[in-house]
């Protein structure tokens, strides 16, 4: 595996590390952390503030029973065990799949796509690209984070391998097109329609919900 | 893994410290320790309780909260590595992570598990360097201005967009994020102070 060179922003990680990331966007970002030690490093960093803070709160007494009403449960069947990283999806993928291979969906141009959750907080898709094809040139309406899992894309921004993770805003407006080789597979959030430029894909929107 | 490996320094004046905290996990993660379990609860399920209260819970579901997530601490103590956290920040994840459970009704989405290699040795003088980090954090957050370190507590504990601390701040956005950022700034800054005295 080549270096990773594109990571997770500051703003990003807290956020991710305090539980006030969008779901969509925190399954990326785990996704990233699970190939970059770097990244997983700075989120172990913003998890000791965390834990520095939970250590000088002015504690809350617990009522009386608590202590045993917590040991009567400690021989309780635990919990299964969370779903585990298989092939190229790390586990926060796996779980967003419900533990089952894709289900690719045909976008046309061989591009393929399975769309994992979408609310109005955010959608999550897994993308194919076959090698040397274009996504339609698109701009955003708000924030897109795409992961690569297998192969590789480029676009205005650069060239993204395994475990890069392309942050673009509102004024981002790209193309990426696949690497040669194997096909490219992201894993991409967005938090709100992506528009495209031509006219043929803008009618399809509505159809293939990207 | 003994106990004195630890610094005494990073003991606050006789009181259950972050480091003896982690010392009890260790024994829960390899002894299934219950006795050391029972003051994990004594020493974090207080401030649990009391975070979970900051981000907006009753007393009464702040408790439930508390018993899932000691619980989980029991199930999960085979996964806690004292080289990469201390008791407390694996903890707060913990909490942070029931706290979304519950929030969203789907998984907090979290990496892959880290495999230890093979046999290998806890090093000692990583996990002590860890505590170190972790002591200087702590007394640099003791140093900054209450309101700077309530807007920590505000983004940490409170189940909360930037944008909704705003709210209730009276701030602008664009201060919340930039006094959030100043405060990390801060600490990084006093952290590297305080390594080269």
């Amino acid at each position: 595996m080549t270096a990773i060179t594109h990571h997770i922003s500051d703003d990003l990680l807290d956020a991710y590390v305090t539980g006030n990331l969008a779901q969509a966007f925190s399954v990326v970002v785990a996704a990233h952390l699970s190939l970059c030690d770097a990244c997983r490093a700075r989120a172990g960093a913003a998890e000791m503030l965390g834990g520095a803070l939970l250590e000088r709160v002015a504690p809350a007494a617990m009522s009386s029973g608590a202590k045993d009403r917590l040991l009567a449960a400690l021989d309780d069947t635990p919990p299964p065990a969370p779903v585990a990283r298989s092939g190229i999806f790390p586990a926060p993928v796996m779980q967003a799949l419900g533990g089952q291979p894709p289900k690719w969906r045909m976008l046309g141009g061989g591009i393929r796509q399975q769309i994992l959750s979408a609310d109005s907080d955010g959608a999550l898709r897994l993308l194919y690209i076959p090698p040397g094809r274009a996504v339609p040139e698109h701009s955003h309406g708000g924030l897109e984070l795409t992961l690569v899992l297998q192969g590789s894309f480029s676009d205005s921004e650069g060239r993204f391998g395994v475990g890069d993770v392309e942050t673009a805003g509102d004024e981002t407006d790209h193309q990426p097109v696949a690497g040669a080789g194997c096909p490219c597979i992201c894993l991409a959030a967005t938090d709100a329609p992506l528009r495209f430029r031509a006219m043929l894909p803008r009618l399809l929107q509505p159809l293939f919900r990207i | 893994m003994p106990a004195d490996i630890l610094p005494d320094d990073v003991l606050p004046d006789n009181q259950a410290g972050p480091a003896e905290a982690t010392l009890w996990l260790i024994a829960v993660r390899d002894h299934r320790d219950r006795a050391a379990f029972l003051r994990l609860f004594d020493h974090f399920g207080p401030r649990l309780k009391a975070m979970l209260i900051r981000g907006g819970l009753r007393d009464g579901s702040a408790e439930d909260v508390v018993q899932d997530v000691m619980l989980a601490v029991w199930h999960k103590a085979a996964q806690f590595d004292p080289h990469r956290a201390g008791a407390s920040a694996w903890i707060y994840r913990i909490a942070r992570n029931r706290r979304i459970d519950l929030a969203r009704r789907k998984p907090a989405p979290e990496p892959d598990p880290l495999a230890e290699p093979e046999g290998s040795e806890p090093d000692a003088a990583q996990i002590l360097a860890l505590g170190q980090e972790a002591a200087l954090l702590r007394r640099a957050l003791g140093a900054m201005a209450p309101d700077q370190a309530r807007v920590l507590e505000q983004a940490y504990f409170e189940d909360l967009p930037h944008s909704r601390i705003s709210e209730m701040t009276g701030l602008p956005l664009g201060t919340i994020k930039s006094r959030i950022r100043l405060g990390l700034e801060r600490l990084r800054r006093e952290l590297k102070d305080l390594r080269q005295p």
